[in-house]
């Protein structure tokens, strides 16, 4: 078995707010009838969170359920159970028609930690992330910079960035300009 | 800046996380078509100043296509609605009828 790294082993550009390359995640496309009741109950099982409804992300720790589209979702396990998590899903969700694949090795995971890092996030994305139109719960897709992004809140001071990972120094590189450059106070 | 509800995420998404689709609600014809029938749908488009109705996907976001009632001279957007239907729902035209009265486009109205 190779020594599996993730996208910037861990880099850190530190300050007020800290941009941090979170390693290694288990990441699992899940492609199917999000309303169906084996569907919702495999994802629960291998989570032990709630399923999401739309544009929401339910995490705790390393494991969560991201509302991806209409009939995808984004599983997140630790890197370790990403094969026995996607054994459980071949094996409950046998007779359904769906699609599980592990992304884990695609993507790479930032972590914006600090008191204004959603200024960090409003800077570079097209989103209303003022604290009424965005908190922790609510998933989004869109872009940072020119780059395919999404995040999510872990709490009120830190969000949860994943992109792919072939452009994961960009997106790295762009949140920490965007921290360094100090806060706006836009949401004050 | 042109800014849609996505129908699906129900996000208001920036022009720049969505893809132009072109014409909504187009015909399609296939083998049997008359080749009138088969050029109108391959190549004549709506041209209007004013209400349009067209697609977009949300690029950036689910990926889904949907579809949108805007008006061409002034960017208002009347409203966006899956794209799984054949013609604009009746909230989409109640909505273009009460700021443009006596619309009409292609054979809707
Ligand atoms: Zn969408």
């Amino acid at each position: 078995m190779s020594n599996a790294v993730s996208a910037l082993n861990g880099k850190v550009a530190a300050g007020e707010v800290t941009i941090r390359e979170a390693g290694l995640r288990g990441m699992i496309t899940l492609r199917g009838d999000l309303n169906d009741s084996k569907i919702k109950s495999v994802c629960t099982g291998l989570t032990g969170v709630d399923f999401p409804t739309v544009g929401q992300a339910n995490c705790v720790g390393e494991k969560g359920l991201c509302w991806m589209s209409p009939d995808e979702l984004l599983i997140l396990v630790p890197y370790a159970e990403v094969n026995d998590a996607l054994a459980q899903i071949a094996k409950i969700l046998k007779k359904k028609h769906h699609l599980a694949e592990n992304v884990s090795d695609a993507r790479a995971l930032i972590t914006v930690e600090g008191a204004y890092a959603r200024e960090v996030l409003a800077k570079l994305a097209p989103v209303d992330l003022h604290p009424d139109s965005f908190a922790p719960g609510d998933f989004r897709r869109t872009h940072l910079g020119q780059a395919a992004a999404a995040f999510w809140m872990r709490d009120a001071d830190t969000f949860e960035v994943i992109c792919f990972r072939s452009i994961a120094e960009y997106v790295f590189d762009l949140l920490a300009d965007g921290a360094k450059a100090g806060r706006v106070g836009y949401f004050d | 800046m042109l800014t849609l509800k996505c129908p699906y995420c129900g996000v208001d998404a920036d022009e720049t996380d969505l893809h132009a689709g072109g014409e909504a609600h187009l015909k399609r014809e296939g083998p049997g078509a008359s080749d009138d029938a088969f050029e109108d749908y391959l190549f004549m488009r709506e041209n209007p100043k004013g209400v349009h109705f067209e697609r977009w996907r949300h690029a950036y976001g689910c990926g889904k296509w949907f579809l949108a009632a805007r008006c061409t001279t002034t960017l208002q957007v009347f409203g966006t609605y899956p794209a799984q239907t054949l013609e604009p729902p009746q909230d989409i035209k109640d909505a273009i009828s009460a700021q443009r009265p006596g619309w009409s486009w292609g054979n809707f109205k």
